[in-house]
């Protein structure tokens, strides 16, 4: 064996990383493949779940859909093209004329895209109507709901046919399956933003306005909508559960939820008045009336607590009333730490008994 | 023949004739409709009407910058002298701007396109 530093052969090795000396030349393009594909895994499970616009289940989500897929296939095809053109450009094996390159540039670099672009404004200018169907009027005969972004929960009214109030809820929304709902958006504070991904589009909820938004679920289900514009502190803890229900079964729920009583907890309940919940919040048929916080009426039905932040359980619910600041920086609720634990396990039940 | 189509002169302004055109279509499409939808004028004066008209000023904008193209080809000499021109000469330097007001007009016809496009699309004025 002769010693290359001698022979003059020597190469100096430019790394030493154990991953260099793990792996071969031929395994190191397969090792690059494979953390490539690692790195598409998140980005893949985002194309489905409760709040994912690529995993529709209303008409205009659907359309919204349609369009980002048309222009994903689009793009990946010209991405193709036009990358195979620089590799064979690069290998310049044979030598085109300067005319030749000439139209090619003029075909390949003006006319096409004139005429790509042309088609992709009249598809999405055609789509418009259908992704955000306009109602005329106030959308006499339709369902409405009142949505109001507040820092950091929603406020959400179901009005009466005739535009009166019928009951108050928060961080839940209820709808009926095949059927447009009309949501009045507006925000007493600053600008929020209503987006509920698998329906439709979002619209902003602007201090001083009432916005209009219609949405036709398609797919009975339960989902996810988000606070969609920054909004303070919490803005990320903002979401709200949409219950895509029935209609015969959405009509039921609307019934209960009329005549809504306080539970049977009459201790948690006393509890609960007790220590000045209920000058924040309402439960339905009870002396707790406060406006200021979300309406806790049904309150143990709902998907989460403190807007989307925790799940509902008995735990969960304790944890947020002992301290919410530390689970949701910036809510508005003041803590509760000077109660003993026994009280706020107490009330806890209370809360998660609500039906 | 010879009062229809213009003289061939050397000024810069030709130069700006396409989007000079480009902008003024711009213009009179999108105050048209805006002033049309904000005031809500009366129903005798319907949407269609409004697209009608301009569809008629697209049409004419289109014209403008056809014969502007023309008009620049001509001065490019109908393509019988490549680029680059730039030679230190009279003739390369109205040859190039020719060239470069032909390019312009292109540019500008497919804008004016592109800005009409809605116009087909959107029947109404929605609050």
């Amino acid at each position: 064996m002769t010693d290359d530093r001698l022979t003059g052969d020597h190469r100096p090795t430019r790394s030493t990383s154990p991953i260099r000396s793990v792996f071969t030349n031929t395994q190191r393009p397969a090792l690059k493949a494979g953390l490539f594909i690692l790195c598409l895994c998140p980005v893949i499970t985002s194309c489905s779940g409760t709040h994912s616009p690529l995993d529709p289940a209303g008409r205009e989500a659907r359309d919204v859909a349609t369009l980002f897929f048309t222009m994903l296939v689009g793009g990946a095809l010209i991405w193709v093209g036009v990358v195979a053109l620089l590799f064979y450009a690069a290998r310049k094996k044979r030598v085109h004329s300067e005319e030749g390159a000439g139209r090619l540039i003029l075909w390949g670099g003006a006319v096409f895209p004139c005429i790509v672009l042309a088609a992709l404004l009249a598809y999405a200018v055609w789509l418009m109507p259908n992704v955000r169907p306009w109602v005329s009027g106030s959308g006499d005969g339709l369902r409405h709901i009142d949505v109001t972004g507040e820092q950091f929960w929603w406020r959400v009214r179901y009005l009466d046919e005739d535009g009166s109030i019928a009951f108050e809820s928060a961080n839940e929304i209820r709808m009926p399956v095949g059927e447009r709902v009309v949501f009045s958006l507006t925000s007493p504070d600053v600008i929020h933003s209503f987006w509920i991904p698998v329906l439709g589009g979002k619209m902003d909820m602007i201090p001083g306005r009432r916005n209009q938004l219609t949405l036709e679920a398609d797919k009975p289900g339960i989902y996810r909508g988000v606070c969609a514009e920054f909004c303070g502190t919490a803005h990320a803890l903002m979401g709200f559960t949409v219950v895509v229900m029935e209609p015969a079964q959405y009509e039921e729920w609307l019934a209960t939820r009329r005549i809504s009583s306080g539970g049977q907890d009459k201790q948690g309940l006393a509890l609960f008045l007790e220590n000045g919940c209920s000058a924040c919040h309402t439960i339905a048929g009870t002396d707790a009336r406060g406006t200021i916080g979300p309406d806790l009426t049904a309150f143990g039905e709902r998907g989460s607590v403190g807007a989307g932040t925790l799940g509902n359980s008995r735990d969960e619910i304790a944890r947020f009333l002992r301290d919410p600041k530390s689970v949701k920086p910036g809510a508005q609720m003041p803590h509760f730490t000077m109660l003993p634990e026994s009280e706020t396990d107490r009330i806890a039940d209370y809360l998660k008994g609500l039906r | 023949m010879k009062s229809f189509i213009p003289r061939e002169i050397e000024t810069l302004w030709t130069l700006f004739t396409a989007p000079t055109v480009w902008a003024l279509h711009f213009i009179a499409c999108y105050a048209t409709v805006a002033v049309f939808c904000a005031k809500r004028l009366p129903a005798s004066f319907s949407f269609n009407s409004v697209r009608i008209a301009l569809a008629i000023v697209t049409l004419a904008a289109l014209a403008m910058i056809v014969l502007s193209t023309w008009l620049a080809w001509r001065q490019w000499g109908f393509g019988a002298d490549d680029p680059p021109h730039d030679e230190p000469t009279r003739h390369s330097r109205t040859l190039f701007q020719g060239f470069a007001t032909l390019l312009l007009s292109a540019l500008s016809f497919v804008a004016v396109l592109f800005a009409a496009i809605p116009l087909m699309f959107i029947a109404e004025c929605q609050p």
